[in-house]
């Protein structure tokens, strides 16, 4: 790790600047919990580090008066965590993101970082694709925003164009009713990476659901936003049937890999499984609100 | 290649070093600063050993630059003790051997003293837990569970 150089703007125009100047030879410094470990195995070799938590709007966390919330991209979860509201508008997403790594990766781990790593294991990425997060993306174009989905291109990769810097996650208002909820089935307790992992927001009136999104994990090279499971859920009560029409969606979303942590039959499998697991934990947190 | 002049505080005495852009905040502790307590396992975030707080949270210094100590306030294992005075976990530790190597122990102790500060009260798993991210290579967790559920408990006997 030598000849590195390690910027701290203070402004989003010049981590902007520093970045697109660099012309990929630079990378961003969230949390760094994949960042270093990447460094120190030799797996990338970055010329610039821009160290992007002096930046304000890259730390605060913002209560839009809409009832939005907006994260800033290099929120650690342990901020979030302690957040007084955060985890009371979004709970699924906030279990999602506490489940990345151990308290001391928490105290650094950021779902920007988680994002735009680009594993199709990342725990907060099917959350927030089932919570209909948008994120702010500014480059040497300017700023744009897109849907938490479009963001991953495959594994490691992205749709970011060069230069780009995610800025910020814009959870939309929470209508009456609404609940969310992350599962994700590892072969431990704890500290391990997803075999599956499943996001799924839910409203509902009256016992009958009149919004639904479903996000999955770790089944394809990219995180998957199933719009078809939604589709099984809105207008049901989450009766058998619903949930299984609802399962097959995610099942036939599927396009897994085999590795050492789970065989493309049980990968399948499980999906359909933790949507129901999900789903029914969401409905409960509806219920609640 | 230029060295970077770091202004933080650890433990709560001021102090700079210089160290290189891509070097960790292990590597500075351990180098320059001298503070061989916090320990290297492994280096990419998954045993704790390394284990230090940055303004109070808890964080794995492998995984930090140690350029990135600019202006915060760090904690390590030795500022635990409070001059001769013993942390009443690090007691607890000795007392009931909660420890076999030593190895992981520094960063156990930083994650139990991080824990007990958020939840005085913790349940057997919710320790567990807390530890979770603190590797023991001799595998003695059951001592140092107990460890510091009594400490908890000793803890909140002085606190009444």
């Amino acid at each position: 790790m030598t000849d590195i150089r390690y910027v701290a703007p203070s402004t989003l125009e010049e981590a902007v600047g520093a970045f697109a100047a660099a012309s990929g030879a630079a990378r961003i410094l969230a949390g760094g919990t994949d960042l270093l470990v990447q460094m120190r195995n030799g797996v990338v070799k970055p010329g610039t580090i821009i160290d992007i938590k002096k930046i304000a709007e890259m730390t605060a966390i913002e209560e839009l008066p809409d009832g939005r919330i907006r994260i800033g991209a290099a929120v650690p979860g342990v901020v979030l965590a302690e957040h007084p509201r955060f985890g009371k508008a979004w709970p699924g997403v906030l279990e999602a993101i506490n489940l990345i790594g151990s308290k001391q990766v928490q105290g650094r781990a950021s779902p920007g970082g988680n994002l735009c790593n680009g594993s199709p294991a990342g725990d907060s990425v099917p959350a927030m694709i089932a919570a209909g997060a948008v994120v702010t993306v500014q480059g040497p174009g300017g700023r744009r925003e897109m849907p938490v989905e479009a963001v991953p291109a495959g594994p490691g990769r992205t749709n970011l164009a060069p230069g780009e810097i995610v800025v910020a996650f814009t959870l939309p208002a929470r209508p009456k009713g609404s609940g969310d909820a992350y599962l994700r089935m590892i072969p431990r307790t704890e500290m391990d990476i997803a075999v599956v992992g499943c996001g799924v927001s839910l409203t509902m009136a009256g016992g009958v659901v009149t919004a639904a999104r479903v996000g999955l994990g770790a089944v394809a090279p990219t995180v998957l936003l199933v719009e078809d499971a939604a589709k099984a859920l809105i207008g049901s009560r989450l009766d058998d049937a619903a949930l299984e029409a609802a399962a097959a969606a995610c099942r036939a979303a599927c396009k897994p890999i085999n590795d050492k942590r789970g065989t493309i039959a049980y990968r399948i499998k499980v999906a359909g499984v933790l949507l129901k697991r999900t789903a029914a934990i969401a409905a409960a947190r509806a219920g609640g609100n | 290649m230029s060295k970077l002049h770091v202004s933080t505080t650890i433990n709560g005495e001021p102090v700079e070093f210089l160290c290189d852009p891509s070097a960790s905040m292990l590597d500075a502790l351990r180098g320059p600063l001298g503070l061989t307590g916090t320990k290297e396992g492994c280096g990419t975030g998954d045993c704790g050993a390394c284990s230090i707080t940055v303004d109070g949270r808890l964080v794995c210094a492998c995984l930090m630059l140690a350029v990135e100590a600019e202006g915060h306030e760090i904690g390590t294992i030795e500022g635990m003790a409070q001059g001769d005075e013993l942390h009443p976990l690090q007691r607890k530790f000795l007392e009931m051997a909660a420890l076999q190597c030593g190895i992981c122990t520094p960063g156990v102790l930083m994650a139990s003293r991080a824990l007990l500060e958020k939840n005085p009260d913790p349940t057997e798993e919710e320790v567990r837990f807390g530890l979770a991210g603190n590797l023991c290579r001799c595998t003695g967790y059951d001592k140092i569970v107990r460890a510091v559920l009594e400490t908890a408990a000793e803890m909140r006997e002085a606190a009444r």
